[in-house]
């Protein structure tokens, strides 16, 4: 049974993300996304990490692929010519990845069998509360440098807009 | 056929809810207008029926014999998805809000909790997840119509609920800081003997700041009126779904009424303390009727969400809109800060006097 929907959602998501790059319409490739983000959050909820899985669905499907909508209904481009003509470069690339995995998958086949995974990790209290504890304990450090990452960011963001407001002023 | 038959049971509990929300929507498309026209001093619809009640009946009739109009360069396949992706996430999220009582009942062999479909351990964010995914039926909708102001429209709430949606989710992070869960169900047992137990004035810290943030913002969230820019009759005709007809538009009209409803239950379970009574246990109950409390604690619920609806009507009927800038300011300005302030509070609160 876990396997049917592992293997559905994971076809879905290949499936999806290719079409992301594919489609000619920007607003497609949008929704392509869209339906890749449910699929993934779905692989998450196959996991039994709930909580990864809703806010994959809050953050990505609802506050930054909206954004994305945004943008390009605002530019309204019926179709994006400019990045159709970098094959030469987007297949050395692809080329090099796939060995990559593949070279990274033989590796794997020989290593990993070694090492046994644990059945199931998150027993007990509810995955929420494992996540918060993993968080605010042992990736304490991490978790601080990307806030302090994202609050640069957002000052960044702040200072881009004033910066045009005052040029318009001066004009 | 143990799994057949569990289907058979939730199926039948999806029904039964889905049934009662486009029931609660007949009704509230009549009570707004009657509402609405005693506020201004006048009868309402009165023509169909007995004082009018047959109204909704005759608005679904019409709507339904409309003349189904896709305009001339629409990008037909988005113009028919947009009103499903409208309307099926206002309807799935009903899936974790407990009507009644946490009990579970014997039916085929079967534990089964007939008051709520599904009990999660993630209610609230599931709410909050398909909440946001409505945003694409209007965007998508204003963008495929292939005309200026369903674009504006479009646009405009794509703002807009993406601004106030942050707003909904940091008020209701005060109420789980209290209660320590994600689950309407638990956030509600945790509000149960008596009204001072509910988290709007519940010690540590009420949450009252949190309950006006969540109140507004929901109200703009669903594109009502005062914040109902992308529909603003005066300046966009009908915002995003000016081109639609017939069930299409019904199914947007559905949708609106569907949302006012699912926020209603989530601020009735999460600050009024859903289905508790404002009194310790329930009167039936002390009757020594405990067999029929659930009656009692579903009138409860109602009551509460018909206040809540009752609300939304009253807003329409007292103010005016705001001006888009307006909007922004209020929700970046004044509503972020005082919920951010609340999470703030509420943990210092919640630290040295835990529940």
């Amino acid at each position: 049974m876990d396997h049917i929907f592992f293997f559905y959602f994971a076809a879905v998501i290949a499936t999806t993300s290719v079409l992301v790059v594919a489609l000619r319409n920007p607003v497609y490739s949008a929704l392509a996304l869209l339906i890749m983000f449910f699929h993934v959050a779905g692989l998450y909820v196959t996991l039994h990490a709930e909580f990864l899985a809703a806010v994959q669905i809050v953050v990505y499907a609802g506050a930054i692929l909206v954004l994305y909508l945004f943008v390009v209904m605002l530019l309204s481009i019926k179709s994006e010519e400019r990045y159709h003509n970098q094959l030469p470069v987007a297949g050395l690339l692809g080329v090099m990845l796939c060995t990559e995995i593949i070279l990274l998958l033989i590796q794997s086949r020989t290593a990993a069998s070694a090492q046994a995974i644990p059945a199931d990790p998150v027993t007990g209290s509810g995955n929420t509360e494992m996540v918060g504890e993993a968080l605010y304990s042992t990736y304490l450090f991490p978790f601080e440098v990307a806030s302090l990452i994202l609050l640069v960011a957002m000052i960044g963001a702040i200072i881009l807009a004033k910066k045009d407001i005052n040029d318009q002023v001066q004009q | 056929m143990e799994i057949g038959l569990r289907l058979a049971v939730s199926l039948a509990q999806i029904a039964a809810v889905m049934g009662v929300v486009m029931l609660t929507v007949m009704v509230l498309t009549l009570a707004e207008r009657k509402v609405l026209g005693w506020m201004q001093d006048r009868m309402g619809p009165m023509e169909v029926g007995p004082y009018g009640v047959l109204q909704p009946i005759a608005d679904g009739l019409k709507l339904f014999f409309k003349e189904d109009i896709i305009p001339a360069g629409a990008n037909k396949f988005l113009f028919t998805l947009a009103p499903i992706l409208a309307l099926v996430p206002a309807m799935i999220g009903f899936a974790v809000i407990p009507f009644g009582p946490t009990m579970t009942i014997e039916l085929f062999g079967m534990q089964v909790k007939p008051f709520v479909i599904s009990d999660i351990n993630i209610g609230i964010l599931y709410i909050l997840a398909f909440a946001s995914i409505g945003a694409y039926g209007i965007i998508l909708g204003g963008w495929s119509s292939n005309s200026k102001y369903s674009l504006l429209g479009g646009l405009r709430s794509a703002a807009q609920v993406i601004s106030y949606e942050l707003n909904v989710g940091l008020a209701i992070v005060g109420v789980i800081l209290l209660s320590g869960s994600l689950s309407l169900v638990k956030i509600t047992e945790a509000q149960a003997g008596g009204f001072w137990n509910w988290f709007i004035i519940a010690m540590p810290f009420p949450q009252i700041f949190a309950f006006v943030v969540y109140v507004i913002s929901s109200v703009a969230e669903t594109n009502r009126v005062p914040f109902d820019l992308p529909e603003a009759e005066s300046e966009l005709v009908a915002g995003f779904f000016t081109e639609y007809s017939g069930m299409r538009f019904a199914f947007f009209f559905i949708a609106e009424y569907a949302n006012m409803i699912l926020v209603s239950c989530v601020a009735a379970a999460l600050f009024l303390g859903g289905w508790n009574a404002p009194y310790p246990g329930t009167i039936l109950g002390h009757l020594g009727l405990d067999a029929l409390a659930w009656i009692e604690n579903v009138v409860w619920f109602a009551a509460k969400v018909y206040f809540f609806l009752f609300l939304f009507f009253w807003l329409r009927a007292t103010l005016p809109r705001l001006r888009y800038d307006q909007l922004m300011r209020f929700g970046w300005k004044v509503m972020l800060p005082i919920a951010l302030g609340n999470i703030v509070l509420t943990a210092i609160a919640a630290y040295f006097f835990p529940r």
